[in-house]
């Protein structure tokens, strides 16, 4: 095998696996990404029932209802619009009435929100970020409060 | 006192970084030893000083010295002593001491051990680590000085966060930082044999020896830092693809891949430009991974603190230092000699396989991290790239890697037989197979994808690993003693790549069976009700309120039994730590064997009932039990004859050191 035979095939191994890996990436990303929404979003782009979602904003006061076998249903809020989510499961330490939290799940056709995991913030000094950009931009959220540091 | 001194011994070490990354290059450029020499007792002198600085820092917290602003915002005088001493890092400020501690570390070991280097090598070598001790000397001091006094001390602190009140913390962060800083030593390497335009085996030789080091300590940090997330966040799962993670794995990847290649250079001179290329990228990912999780692009645990400055000033240090090194690397790699040949089929072609899939393997890891940052950047669109991206990537690359993984030690250098590989794997084969086949029969032949398969690879994988040292110590074929005396001259680098690769299988074999065959409930529960998962019947008993020392928790006891015979008791619980006002959940754990049983609470319910989550995990702690093999491997690699007695000359001397010789 002659030099520049080997290199050929050094190069089209090389490529033949870029490429693979990108046609992974590109299909994989059309996939599964899901994309973020605040409850506003959701209701003015009508975003459609069976889309996966995530849903950021504050759990609203007084909506915490708590059902048979860990059940659960709450109002995730921008302070303009409310969405109810349902879920059945363990909700995180730091899932409290007021506070910020992350939902994702799907949207159901009556315009319900099933959610298959909820995440709250990892410490109380801070606001998850998607949640704090939701807030600003429902004009509910001033800049600096909640960031003590 | 002991921060102003603190504060002051980190600006002398900013002042010898400086003398540090000019005069050596200088003194290489010129030939003056005296120049070069500098290096040598500038770089333990740093170590000396940030030594210090660190300790000043870690006596505050001990002292609980809440007069300092840093000590003020994350301790607590009622913590437990061993939290005071690891609360030092356990923050923006103090983990970043300890980033430029490590870095100086590494920095005073090339010192003191590398007596073997030419002397221009050395000096270039140390100057380019001092210029990046210096930016992050530059960093602390700048933006986030951790000895920074409140002018009225208040009476007590704010407590360190409640979850990284935890064991974990005293481990997981020091080990990652070796890992990652580690690889800075291989960077320094490669740029320095670009500032001298040459480069040759001995050069992969004398790299090896710290590439393995931190790569050893990257494979237990990550391994350790999934071990604590899986029992501390409490949801069971020991992975979640977070950009922090990835954050980690990626120089992991590519710290693998240049372990790999780096074999190539220094056995067949060959692949040069490619390992200095991975040299770089290795520790440029770490960088990427210091500024995503301490900049406040990604909201984590990890992250402590939002602060722009900061953010803007890491990410000028890593356009410098990522841009810089391939610029160098651009204007000066083409001036070095391409090596020798080799078939596409020999050990040599293995190892380009082998790094050809481990980047493209990173390469997806780091897309699937960078890419909702940068559209988010551009479009303000959000999104989230969560676990199905990186099993339907990852997966896919990392399976024909692991097929070949066994061929690799097994092929010939230059030219290899592959036939004959193959022959010699066929044990590996049939035991894969007939695992296939038994998970196949047992799960009702319903299943035809990840178990029986992902069973199969990992018995391949481990068998691989032992066949080759079975075929190089003739086991089975030879007498025992002519056995015994090949084992004994086999060298430790061959028992050391078997047995990671053998780790490699182990942890395989655990992440198939713990996604596959592990079951999860979730029950809410009131005293003397029983719930069974897996064999084992867990009866509530009832709660315990207890007292801790900077906590108040809730405990529920819980009497395990497997098949009606009683074998132990389990007590997850709900802590609340008053002076932040947080509660954190603390899974309980039973070990039984390698695999684990796992509960955790919920809320209490207005009907006395708790809620609980209960996973039975099987073969779980193989995960991380394969890399602590993994781990031992590089280890017995690290101990072998070539690397002790150290690289011989380069084959070309230079002129001046070729000189006096000839002169005597």
């Amino acid at each position: 095998m002659t030099r520049r035979q080997r290199r050929l095939i050094l190069i089209g191994g090389s490529l033949g696996v870029l490429a693979i890996a990108a046609a992974l990436v590109l299909s994989a990303l059309r996939q599964s990404i899901v994309f973020f929404n605040s409850p506003t979003d959701v209701v003015q782009e009508h975003v459609g029932a069976g889309k996966r979602v995530r849903l950021g904003g504050l759990v609203k006061p007084g909506s915490v209802k708590k059902g048979d076998d860990l059940r659960i249903e709450f109002a995730v809020t921008d302070g303009n619009s409310d969405i109810t989510v349902n879920y059945q499961g363990i909700v995180p330490d730091l899932f409290r009435e007021g506070q910020g939290v992350v939902v994702e799940g799907v949207i159901q056709p009556g315009g319900g929100f099933k959610a298959d995991s909820v995440l709250a913030k990892h410490d109380e000094r801070y606001m998850p970020r998607e949640v704090a950009d939701a807030l600003k931009k429902a004009g509910r959220w001033q800049e600096g409060e909640g960031t003590t540091k | 006192m002991i921060p102003e001194l603190g504060h002051y011994a980190l600006v002398l070490a900013l002042a010898l970084a400086l003398v540090q990354s000019i005069a050596p290059i200088i003194g290489a450029r010129k030939n003056d030893p005296a120049l070069m020499r500098l290096a040598s007792s500038t770089a333990p002198m740093q170590f000396a000083f940030t030594a210090f600085s660190f300790a000043a820092l870690t006596a505050c917290y001990v002292l609980s010295d809440f007069s300092v602003a840093n000590v003020y915002q994350n301790s607590h005088s009622l913590m437990p002593l061993i939290y005071k001493f690891t609360s030092t890092w356990g923050n923006h400020e103090g983990s970043m001491l300890l980033w430029v501690f490590i870095l100086s570390l590494y920095g005073a070991l090339v010192a003191l051990f590398g007596a073997n280097l030419p002397a221009a090598l050395k000096a270039n070598v140390l100057a380019v680590q001092s210029w990046i001790a210096s930016a992050f000397y530059l960093f602390i001091l700048l933006t986030s000085n951790p000895f920074l006094r409140l002018a009225n001390a208040p009476f007590e602190g704010q407590d360190l966060n409640p979850i990284l009140q935890d064991v974990g913390l005293a481990i997981h962060p020091p080990l990652l930082y070796l890992g990652y800083v580690g690889f800075s030593i291989a960077f320094s390497f490669a740029v320095a044999a670009l500032i001298e335009g040459r480069i040759d085996a001995a050069w992969a030789r004398w790299v090896r020896p710290w590439t393995l080091s931190a790569w050893m300590a990257l494979t237990v940090g990550i391994a350790m830092g999934s071990y604590w997330a899986y029992y501390e966040l409490g949801w069971g799962g020991w992975w979640f693809w977070d950009p922090v993670e990835n954050a980690s794995l990626m120089p992991w990847l590519a710290g693998t891949a240049l372990l790999h290649s780096a074999v190539v250079m220094e056995k067949r001179n060959a692949l040069k430009v490619w390992t200095i290329l991975l040299a770089i990228l290795a520790f440029s990912l770490s960088l990427i991974g210091t500024f995503l999780v301490r900049s406040g692009v990604l909201t984590s645990v990890h992250t402590f603190a939002n602060d722009p400055a900061r953010g803007i000033f890491i990410l000028g240090i890593l356009i410098l230092f990522i841009g810089g090194s391939l610029m160098i690397f651009a204007w000066r790699a083409p001036l070095l000699k391409q090596g020798g040949l080799f078939a596409p089929i020999s050990r040599e072609g293995a190892l380009v396989f082998n790094n050809l899939f481990l980047v493209s393997a990173c390469a997806t890891v780091f897309i699937g991290t960078l890419y909702p940052l940068a559209l988010e950047a551009l479009t303000d669109e959000k999104i989230s790239v969560g676990a199905p991206f990186f099993n339907l990537t990852f997966g896919p690359l990392f399976t024909p890697l692991l097929l070949a993984m066994p061929f690799g030690p097994l092929l010939a250098w230059k030219r290899g037989d592959l036939l004959g590989a193959a022959q010699r794997l066929m044990v590996a084969a049939a035991l894969a197979v007939v695992g296939i086949a038994v998970v196949y029969v047992a799960e009702g032949g319903h299943d035809l994808t990840l178990a029986p398969f992902g069973i199969g690879l990992a018995l391949y994988v481990m068998t691989g690993a032992v066949i080759d040292l079975a075929e190089r110590t003739g086991l089975f074929r030879l007498p025992m003693r002519v056995v015994r005396s090949r084992a004994n001259g086999l060298p430790r680098s061959a028992w050391g790549t078997a047995l990671a690769h053998l780790g490699i299988g182990v942890t395989l074999l655990g992440i198939v069976c713990e996604t596959h065959w592990g079951a999860e409930r979730i029950v809410a529960l009131k005293p003397s009700q029983t719930v069974s998962i897996h064999h084992y019947e867990l009866t509530f008993d009832g709660v315990i309120p207890r007292e801790g020392p900077n906590y108040r928790e809730l405990a529920a006891r819980f009497s395990v039994r497997h098949g009606g015979v009683f074998v132990g008791t389990m007590e997850p619980s709900k802590r609340t730590y008053g002076s932040r006002g947080t509660t954190t959940t603390e899974a309980a754990l039973m070990t039984r064997g390698v695999s684990q049983l796992y509960l955790s609470l919920g809320e209490p319910n207005a009907d006395g009932s708790v809620a609980v989550r209960l996973y039975h995990k099987p073969l779980v702690l193989l995960i991380w039990l394969g890399a602590v093999v993994m781990m031992f491997g590089g280890a017995l690699s690290l101990t072998d004859r070539r690397l002790r007695v150290g690289a011989p000359q380069p084959p070309r001397k230079s002129p001046a050191a070729a000189m006096p010789v000839a002169a005597k």
